[in-house]
């Protein structure tokens, strides 16, 4: 098991685009709520190795959905869905884990075990590879140290500030060194100011190598980093810009173009 | 490494959410306490009807003027038939000693009869009781003409207590089924009602669990901590349990045993398996319950 598992990080795993494919690709992608919401709409992009990309949109856009088609929480109903050019939703079952341990991800909620430290938070995801005791125990303190959480080590998550819980949910999704990181409204509950740490955070990955998707309405961020930008609406890509901003126009128009009643932007 | 991990992580749950975890184990435990007791209570009322129903006999009586030698041969005529188990010679004098023995304080009366005037008799046991109409035909077989007659001259009478046998038959039977029924009620309830408690402990971390699977945890690794939790508390329950239907035992049960015939019943359970058997039971049902409970939220 161990040994599989360094055999792993060498590059076989499903996220490691070894062989030159995007890191995420949809084809033509639809899903389907039970009840009949529809979460994506016909959505087609590729997010290449090393990239840093912002999924904007409002609300219900799907955004969400799009994340959780990469984590395999909700399946495609048409279309295909690859990572590393692998389509994920012909994997069994019992390989769904696999998978997500080469995924890292972050929430707006969090997501912590209530009932572990902030060391043992981050130590699960590397319980769950089978990774050795030793090696637990040279990961889990660097990474904590890179996300500045070194004095809250055995702190529980109740008893940290919202920005330090997201940190260490950052910890966690990236003490695996997953090729890719998600992170879906990292900063949904934090101030400005806290969410430039989590977002410098994120961006420090992003320079080690990693590819990064951030879903966001935090048009501040957005702008100021001036990466890729994916625009959902209704289901559907709307825009996809190498380094764009938050909103295509100024965002004057096309408030006052929505304020007007018009829909404007439509594919 | 591994169990060692499994082992921690279940002890640690144990510990931080102890709320849900007493509910079970209280659950565990009484449900074991009744049916600890129920369960050798329907052992006894088995054992007990059953001892009813092989009480049944036949009595063949034997003619006063019966030579001795006709007797005997009576006798080796009636073990040679079918479903007879065993055949006791009853004589005169037995039976006159049988009669004053069932009067007891009363026996004076007997003092006043003019003779012996009670047959001599053979009963005769037999393999099953329900068997009785078999025998019966083979002692007082039909002739080609269609008279009967018994097998051999010295018979005076055969008696099956024939009424008295129905009731007990029909009665005895009821009890049975009535037991079990009750016995198979009693047992689904407990499982339910420990399921059900199970499933109430695993629900308050279902959000734990989703997180567990998106980092990427197998279902296994999820469940393995909660099956070792099942286990603990499961076997911490029937521990209790049968500790203390032991002192219950000690203390009241078997002082007690000399005035009731039922707790005195020797084709009771022994204590011995009946405390394997639920402490088997309680662990088994608790793992179990925590394992496939937790299926349903591994689904994310």
């Amino acid at each position: 098991m161990r040994k599989n598992g360094s055999k792993e990080s060498a590059g076989t795993h499903p996220a490691g685009a070894q062989n030159g494919a995007p890191v995420v690709e949809l084809r033509d992608v639809t899903v389907v709520y039970q009840g009949g919401n529809v979460g994506l709409d016909g959505a087609s992009c590729a997010i290449e190795r090393g990239e840093f990309a912002f999924l904007v949109g409002p609300t219900g856009c799907g955004k969400s959905t799009f994340i959780r088609l990469l984590m395999r929480q909700v399946e495609a109903a048409r279309g295909e869905v690859l990572i590393a050019g692998r389509d994920i939703g012909k994997l069994q079952r019992d390989k769904v884990p696999k998978l997500r341990r080469h995924i890292g991800v972050v929430f707006q909620d969090y997501k912590l075990l209530p009932n572990r430290t902030v060391y043992d938070n981050v130590a699960y995801a590397l319980q769950v590879t089978g990774r050795s005791r030793k090696e637990i125990r040279q990961k889990v303190p660097d990474i904590l140290r890179l996300t500045g959480l070194s004095t809250k080590l055995h702190n529980t998550p109740v008893q940290l500030s919202g920005g330090e819980q997201q940190r260490v949910s950052v910890a966690r999704a990236f003490v695996n060194h997953p090729p890719l990181l998600i992170a879906d409204e990292p900063t949904g509950n934090l101030d400005p100011e806290t969410s430039v740490g989590i977002m410098q955070l994120l961006h420090r990955m992003y320079r080690t190598g990693t590819t990064v998707i951030v879903a966001t309405h935090d048009r501040e961020m957005v702008d100021r980093m001036r990466r890729r930008v994916i625009q959902l609406k209704e289901g559907r890509i709307v825009r996809d810009e190498r380094s764009g901003l938050y909103r295509q126009d100024g965002p004057p128009r096309e408030l006052a173009a929505e304020l007007s009643g018009s829909t404007s932007g439509g594919a | 490494m591994r169990i060692g991990f499994f082992l921690k992580e279940a002890f640690r749950a144990l510990s931080r959410s102890a709320a849900p975890s007493l509910a079970a184990f209280a659950t565990i435990l009484i449900t074991t306490l009744v049916l600890g007791v129920f369960i050798p209570v329907v052992r006894a009322a088995t054992a007990k009807t059953n001892e009813v129903r092989n009480k049944i006999e036949l009595e063949v009586f034997i003619h006063d003027d019966a030579t001795k030698a006709e007797s005997a041969k009576l006798g080796v005529q009636i073990r040679a038939i079918p479903h007879v188990e065993r055949t006791e010679y009853v004589s005169k004098s037995a039976a006159l000693r049988i009669l004053r023995q069932r009067l007891g304080a009363k026996s004076d009366i007997v003092n006043d009869l003019p003779g012996n005037p009670l047959p001599a008799s053979y009963r005769i046991k037999l393999d099953d009781p329900a068997n009785v109409d078999l025998v019966k035909n083979a002692l007082e077989p039909t002739a080609a003409n269609g008279a009967r007659h018994f097998i051999s001259p010295a018979v005076e009478d055969v008696k099956d207590r024939e009424d008295d046998m129905n009731k007990i038959l029909s009665a005895t039977s009821t009890i049975k089924i009535l037991l079990a029924a009750l016995a198979a009620l009693l047992v689904a309830a407990s499982i339910l009602l420990v399921a059900n408690t199970i499933r109430l402990s695993v629900f308050a971390r279902r959000r734990e669990v989703e997180v567990m699977s998106l980092v990427g945890a197998t279902n296994w690794f999820i469940r393995w901590p909660f099956v070792i939790e099942g286990l603990i508390v499961g076997f911490l329950g029937g521990a209790v349990a049968v500790a203390i239907l032991y002192v219950a035992k000690a203390t009241v049960v078997d002082p007690l045993s000399d005035r009731f015939a039922l707790i005195a019943a020797p084709q009771t359970i022994e204590f011995r398996v009946l405390v394997l058997l639920l402490l088997a039971a309680a662990t088994a049902v608790s793992a179990l319950g925590s394992g496939l409970t937790l299926r349903r939220f591994l689904r994310v």
